[in-house]
């Protein structure tokens, strides 16, 4: 990555980092409900793949934990916030929530709850862009423990014998709720488990946005040139709860420090100063900036946004019936 | 009697049957070091250890049909589905499987698996964490499905569940883990099939069950106090089977109809105690019967929406006032 380019992905990462802060303060003062789980310390793993991707350009779909991966294919950090705060502006029109944010004009195909659920949605992303021609590919985040759904390897079968254009990614934060790895899994490594239907598979350190985004670039040009899928792991670690009723009984506060030690956020600003490129006062400059404008634009918005009226609880259920009439009546032409 | 938690009760009724039989098991996510979601299996872990107490990975299909398998063998599994909008990747094990397998070997299989799963709508889990799925459960033969709607019911209708050799799917709810009630101090069985009368009335019948009873109690009050009607309150907490004498007794004494169920309608606990009416006793009917259910709707995060999406007591009332031509 070039200089220019680390600097802006730290001021996105930065953003990232304080937006899902955000969330959890605006979770206690109950302006957001449901359940909410945020993104801390796995920024690089989104960020290194994104950057060495096309965001906007290529699809992208994930799980539940996806405020940051929206906003990294585009979506407006205003309109993730409005969906969390349930108002029309929001980007699933309030309807969807913190799980369920969309934002098709970015291409980013939305947070899916059912652990695993997203597999072959991607792939069958994947078959619609191998049938058009496009150059796009279909980037499928998720974390380690949907790997043991049934669909993963259904999944990843079919994507291997049909040479899907759609990479893998495996953000692998150790845990699934409160289930070690260790504990439901009987391989640690993930990127092993693909082998079985030939396709190439990858494993780097997530917290280092320099080596995602070298993984990542490889992974990306191999599923471009049109090569079949590809799995990408990342060791990664989640600072908080699951989500927000979670007390992080089942792993310990030693080892959680241990992960901080190697923040993906501090890292790359330490190495953006020691290379002369930004100096602390920058970067908590930019930190202030950050706050200033998720507090300005992003909650004021959120703040003052429309919620859905009550006579549009049905809007959505089904296609404008308007639209539809020639198939609803049989009376097409 | 103990005044305790209906996720205690649940909790209670593992342990004495893990204490009493080696091959009671129990299985599901995060259930065991954690203690499971809801605490219903709370110490189990500690006390039966990991070959009883199985967390298991995130395989509803796997895991569901394992302890299927492992019931054919006479194990006796009580499998933990986290929320019940999972269970539609067990559905395939529980109803092929499970349902079947008695029918199939004719009778030389058994299947005495006890699936458990927390239903309902909570608040803002938005539309895939928050459906209400009793009516996919209660038409498919071979399988019993139950209810509880307190404490007394959620331990005594696990503890029939585990002894009985049928599988049985439990449907609880979210909401109402933490609700508290009486539940007997001795061992307690309480039948799997049948209805509860949760309060005696003369004038109109309420059907509700597990969270919908607590509307209609609620109604019901209301109902006595404001407008001197008197509902009857019957506890639908079997739901496959439905309770056909229950419901025509009832009927047989009020001639009104109200069903109260937090699913959407269609294909619903309502149309199936309607059809239920009609073939036992429609000629004592004075009215015809009200259902009070959700909107056909994936459930909305929207607060505002939520609320609208889902009935509540106030509905029970209306229906009710609507019943009596005071609407
Ligand atoms: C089918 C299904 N089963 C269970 C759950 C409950 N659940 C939500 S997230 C989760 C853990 C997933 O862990 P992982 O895939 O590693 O992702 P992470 O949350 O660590 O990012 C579980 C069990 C669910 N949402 N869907
Ligand atoms: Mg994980």
């Amino acid at each position: 990555m070039k200089i220019e380019d680390k600097k802006r992905v730290l001021r996105e990462m930065v953003l990232h980092r304080r937006f899902e802060e955000r969330c959890y303060q605006a979770y206690i003062e109950r302006k957001i409900g449901g359940f909410l789980h945020l993104y801390p310390g796995q920024e690089a793993c989104c960020n290194g793949v994104m950057e060495a991707a096309r965001p906007g350009h290529d699809y992208v779909i994930t799980g539940y934990r996806d405020h940051v991966h929206a906003i990294k294919c585009g979506a407006d950090p205003k309109e993730v916030m409005a969906e969390l705060y349930g108002k029309e502006t929001g980007s699933s029109k309030g309807r969807g929530g913190s799980m369920h944010i969309f934002d098709a004009a970015h291409r980013f195909m939305g947070g899916y709850a059912l652990v695993g659920g997203p597999f072959p949605l991607a792939a069958g992303i994947a078959k619609a862009i191998q049938l058009k021609g496009g150059d796009e590919i279909a980037i499928c985040f998720l974390g380690d423990a949907a790997n043991n759904q049934g669909v993963f390897h259904e999944t990843m079968n079919m994507a291997a014998l049909w040479k899907l254009p759609v990479l893998f990614v495996c953000e692998n934060n150790l845990y699934g709720i409160g289930t070690s790895i260790e504990r439901s899994t009987a391989v640690v490594h993930q990127h092993k488990r693909v082998a079985a239907y030939n396709i190439p598979a990858d494993e780097c350190d997530g917290q280092d946005i320099d080596i995602v985004y070298e993984h990542a670039r490889k992974a990306v040009e191999h599923v471009r040139a049109g090569n079949g899928p590809f799995f990408l792991e990342l060791m990664t670690y989640r600072y908080r709860g699951h989500s927000m009723s979670d007390a992080r009984g089942y792993r310990s506060r030693e080892e959680e420090e241990t992960w901080k030690q190697r923040d993906p956020i501090l890292m790359l600003r330490d190495r953006l100063i020691t290379a002369g490129a930004m100096t602390m006062a920058d970067y908590e400059a930019l930190e202030k900036e950050t706050d200033a404008y998720i507090e300005n634009d992003v909650i004021k918005f959120s703040e003052e946004s429309p919620e859905p009226r009550v006579e549009d609880l049905e809007k959505y259920v089904f296609a404008d019936r308007e639209t539809q009439l020639p198939w609803l009546t049989g009376k097409a032409a | 009697m103990a005044n305790i938690m209906y996720w205690e009760a649940i909790q209670r009724a593992h342990d004495e049957e893990m204490a009493r039989d080696p091959l009671v098991i129990c299985m599901g996510e995060d259930i065991g070091v954690a203690g499971g979601t809801y605490k219903a299996t709370k110490g189990l872990y500690e006390k039966y250890g990991p070959l009883r107490v199985m967390d298991t990975p995130i395989s509803e299909g796997g895991f569901t049909g394992l302890a299927i398998g492992a019931s054919f063998l006479g194990v006796r599994p009580i499998v933990e589905i986290m929320s019940v909008n999972f269970a539609w990747l067990a559905m395939d094990q529980m109803f092929n499987s499970a349902a079947k397998v008695r029918y199939m070997s004719g009778g030389q299989l058994t299947a005495p698996c006890v699936f458990r799963s927390a239903g309902g709508a909570a608040h803002q889990l938005g539309a895939q964490h928050s459906a209400r799925m009793e009516k996919v459960f209660m038409g498919i033969a071979g399988l019993r499905v139950v209810t509880p709607s307190n404490p007394k019911q959620a331990y005594g209708l696990l503890k029939s569940a585990i002894r009985s050799d049928d599988p049985v799917f439990i449907n609880e709810h979210e909401l109402m883990y933490n609700m508290k009630g009486e539940v007997p101090d001795g061992e307690y069985f309480h039948p799997l099939e049948g209805s509860d009368i949760a309060r005696a009335g003369t004038d109109v019948t309420l059907f509700g069950y597990n969270i919908s009873v607590h509307w209609c109690l609620k109604a019901a009050e209301i109902l006595d106090k404001q407008y001197g009607i008197s509902a009857e309150v019957v506890d639908l907490y079997s739901l496959s089977p439905l309770d056909r004498e229950g419901i025509r007794k009832s009927v047989s004494k009020t001639h009104r109809v109200v069903i109260a169920e937090e699913d959407e309608a269609p294909v619903g606990v309502g149309s199936e105690v309607i059809a239920i009416i009609n073939e036992e006793c429609f000629f004592e009917l004075d009215a015809a019967p009200v259902r009070v259910h959700s909107a056909l709707v994936p459930q909305p995060y929207n607060h505002t929406l939520e609320k609208a999406a889902i009935p509540d007591h106030e509905d029970v009332v209306k229906a009710v006032l609507k019943l009596f031509g005071r609407g």
